[in-house]
């Protein structure tokens, strides 16, 4: 008899515990490392799921990312002296919004027990035009991404651009154009500096390899991109690395990289391929990987914008 | 499978969406001046475009399609344009134009600057929202849709907070979390439905779905949602600052587009998704909260101070006006449903050009006058004959009063609720019209009754025709002729269900 079933009733329980834990955490820190923790745990879920490619995404972005985002949101408004009077929801409001949240989520639980078994998918379907529209990706999930849905994964590109560009324009205007300076305030400690010594020529080689063997098996685009972002960022809490000035050509260029390789792709689609957005059958796959590896830049470069933030006044260039 | 399969003039739907996008990366690379140059420099492209597409449709007599990548759904993903999408498109192309020419003053980079943020945001983002309602009007799959709503919710907060000042990043971040829970409901419905049904695409789906617990959860959650990002009564809180905070041309542009986008797709969903269901019940909840969002906004309207904050309630009140449609043209091939169809899509596209209209004329006023008091508005009229005009003849169309567009459109909501027997209905419409004359009065009685009143700055006469031209198109649509309503009838399901 095997011990999985147990371990993943565990596994469950130990989501659902720490996030409850999330919510009910009274500091920001603590609300902030559980919710880390939850990503981490949901990226097992997903290995136990079968669904490794989400898992790894979970990991990279629902763990790591995300993290470090909230971390220094979390530095940046305790760093606020004078932020009005406290405005905190009454206990009517929290009742009622706890009630509200219990009945969208019994109902939600109740209809996914009501689900077709076994549940209509397309996954035998794409899996099986590998060799057509597929375009001979062993992985049929990069399939999707780059074939299949190359239309969705080209917006959600400009999406990321888009929230860079948001996160910019929060900027301060005599302080446009300089650098972010995210983690002014913190001196880093040696182990720190050790750490992304160490880390970052081995996640530089292993984000370009889960890039590069997305192709044929679990991996991709986005989990390599993250874990290159993640490698910045570090180097960036270490000082090793400055962070760019906003109006830097070469980072605006690195950031539409991939939406712009993507979108010229698929114009002259039409003309080598017959139709927008598809590839001509003998070259697919390089194609699809060129386009990939511009993607990889464009991830690399926009997470970690996101979590430096605004340029701020105080930074000098 | 008709609607799985390209149709000639389909490319020109992913022209349409790419020139945009392609706009937005251009002003992003290239930064500074040349971002309002590229921005300014697509529109007229944009607004051929809508005009070719809406002419293939008409040509065609039924949708366009555009598979991408030659790979039909469910594996592939569809777009679609029938009759109301040609029309939104091109109504959205002319109003981002003319918002575009109308904040070249205000956006401009300043001489000595090689880039100024408020300048390179305004510039990207109203691309952006170009891009997101394009894609909303012609997208056939429901992720496909997710992502457009999303690129629209990241264009359209940056611009609530543009300005910078601290009421508009409170403003901004309550747009943002209510848009962001309408685009979690909204998703939890898409995976629903996927996992019920084994498709997303629209057309797929409106063959598959059966009554089931699963679907009518993933339509609540949807609808929810929408709402949620379309600020119905109760969840339109966030709106009114967000809208009243903006700078001008942001505000016509969101109050006269942005919140159209989601209750589009609430439309796509329930009249193209699920037909199959008998909707009675849930159209009955949507028209009671839409009437209930006539009476409110209109009434919190008569009480704002501020001539920005008047015109968004108005929005509150005029979006309510638009959930009627879902009691009045729910009934399939019933010849009132068709007025009722009409009826809402003649109000989506009224209130579009004549809200565009006055919060464009809201915003030469500010300026003019330094202020937007309207208790401090007496005589104003004289100083400013040309933007009153404009407001007055907006207001015309908000009330609904012949000839205009909001006038076709309450009339036909009236008729299409006397002929199915669903009388209750007209209550609303007519309180709603003459709450609405009530605001409007109280913005031109003082304006044009005697007072000194001095301008600080000069408007510009560029800024007051744009305007102008706008509210103009609002009066022009009382005279659309039946051909026009016949068009908006293209590809529209009428044969499921009738009750």
């Amino acid at each position: 008899m095997s011990v999985l079933p147990y371990l993943d009733v565990g596994l469950a329980l130990l989501v659902v515990a720490v996030a409850a834990w999330t919510v009910a955490a009274r500091a920001l820190f603590a609300s902030v490392v559980s919710y880390v923790a939850y990503g981490l745990l949901l990226a097992f879920v997903w290995i136990r799921l079968y669904a490794p490619d989400v898992a790894l995404t979970e990991a990279a972005v629902g763990g790591g990312v995300t993290g470090v985002l909230l971390i220094t949101a979390g530095k940046r408004l305790g760093a606020l002296h004078d932020i009005g009077p406290d405005v905190r929801p009454g206990v009517g409001l929290k009742l009622l919004t706890g009630v509200l949240a219990a009945l969208v989520a019994g109902a939600l639980a109740s209809v996914i027990l009501l689900l077709p078994d076994p549940p209509p998918s397309l996954a035998p379907e794409a899996s099986a035009a590998i060799d057509s529209a597929g375009a001979g990706l062993g992985n049929p999930i990069t399939a999707v991404l780059m074939s299949y849905r190359s239309f969705d994964t080209m917006l959600e590109k400009i999406v990321l651009v888009l929230a860079v560009a948001g996160v910019w324009s929060m900027t301060a205007d005599e302080a446009w154009g300089r650098a972010p300076s995210p983690f002014r305030r913190s001196r880093p400690y040696a182990p720190t500096i050790f750490l992304a010594q160490m880390l970052a020529p081995i996640g530089t080689l292993i984000g370009i390899h889960v890039f590069w063997t997305g192709a044929n098996a679990p991996g991709g685009a986005f989990q390599g991109g993250a874990l290159l972002a993640a490698i910045w960022i570090i180097t960036m809490m270490a000082r090793l690395a400055e962070p760019p000035r906003v109006d830097a050509r070469w980072l605006r260029m690195a950031l539409v990289a991939g939406p712009a390789v993507f979108l010229v792709n698929g114009l002259t689609g039409e003309f080598v391929a017959g139709s927008f957005f598809a590839y001509p059958p003998s070259v697919a796959k390089p194609i699809i990987l060129f386009i990939e590896a511009f993607m990889v830049l464009s991830i690399a470069v926009a997470l970690p914008m996101l979590v430096a933030g605004p340029s701020s006044e105080g930074s000098d260039q | 499978m008709e609607l799985g399969t390209s149709t000639p003039g389909g490319y020109l739907l992913v022209l349409a969406i790419l020139l945009p996008l392609a706009g937005i990366m251009l002003s992003f690379t290239l930064g500074g001046r040349n971002a309002e140059r590229v921005a300014l420099g697509s529109t007229p492209f944009g607004i051929v475009l809508a005009c070719a597409i809406a002419f293939e449709v008409g040509q065609a007599g039924k949708p366009i399609v555009y598979t991408i990548g030659g790979l039909p759904p469910p594996l592939g993903i569809a777009l679609r344009a029938d009759g109301i999408s040609a029309v939104m498109l091109v109504a959205a192309a002319v109003i981002l134009a003319a918002a575009a020419f109308y904040a070249r003053s205000k956006f401009a980079t300043p001489d000595g600057v090689r880039e100024s943020r408020s300048a390179l945001t305004f510039w990207i983002m109203l691309q952006a929202i170009w891009a997101a309602l394009i894609i909303i009007f012609v997208g056939g799959d429901l992720f496909n849709l997710y992502v457009a709503l999303e690129l629209l919710t990241f264009a359209a907060v940056p611009l609530v907070c543009i300005d910078g000042r601290p009421e508009t990043l409170v403003a901004a971040l309550r747009y943002l979390l209510f848009a962001l829970f309408g685009s979690i409901c909204y998703l939890l419905g898409v995976a629903l439905f996927y996992g019920a049904h084994g498709t997303i695409d629209i057309s797929l789906l409106a063959q598959r779905v059966q009554p089931t617990p699963v679907v009518w959860m993933a339509a609540a959650l949807m609808t929810a949602g929408l709402l949620a990002k379309t600020a119905l009564f109760p969840v339109h809180l966030w709106l009114p600052p967000a809208h009243a905070n903006a700078p001008a041309a942001a505000s016509a542009v969101l109050s006269g587009l942005v919140v159209k986008g989601s209750f589009f797709l609430t439309l796509r969903l329930w009249f193209f998704v699920l037909p199959a269901l008998h909707t009675e019940t849930a159209a009955v909840i949507l028209g009671g909260l839409g009437s209930a969002a006539v009476i409110v906004g209109s009434v919190m309207a008569l009480g704002q101070a501020r001539l920005k904050l008047l015109v968004a309630y108005s929005t509150v009140a005029q979006i309510g006006y638009l959930f009627l449609v879902f009691p009045l043209a729910s009934g399939g091939a019933q010849t009132w449903s068709a007025a009722g169809w009409s009826a809402g899509l003649m109000q989506v596209l009224a209130h579009a050009f004549a809200k565009a209209g006055m919060f464009l004329s809201a915003g030469v006023l500010a300026e003019a006058l330094g202020h937007d008091r309207i208790g401090n508005l007496r005589g104003a009229a004289r100083v400013l004959p040309l933007t009153f005009l404009t407001i007055a003849l907006g207001g015309l169309s908000l009330m609904g009063l012949p000839p205009s567009g909001g006038f076709n459109a309450k009339w036909l909501m009236l008729q299409a609720a006397v002929a199915s027997g669903q009388w209750f209905w007209t209550l609303p419409i007519l309180v709603g019209g003459l709450l609405a004359a009530g605001y409007v009065y109280r913005i031109l009685a003082p304006a044009l009754s005697d007072g000194q009143v001095s301008l600080k700055v000069t408007p510009m006469r560029s800024q007051e025709v744009i305007a102008l031209a706008l509210t103009m198109a609002a009066i022009v649509l009382g005279f659309a002729p039946q051909a026009f309503l016949d068009f908006l009838e293209i590809g529209r399901p009428v044969t499921a269900s009738s009750p």
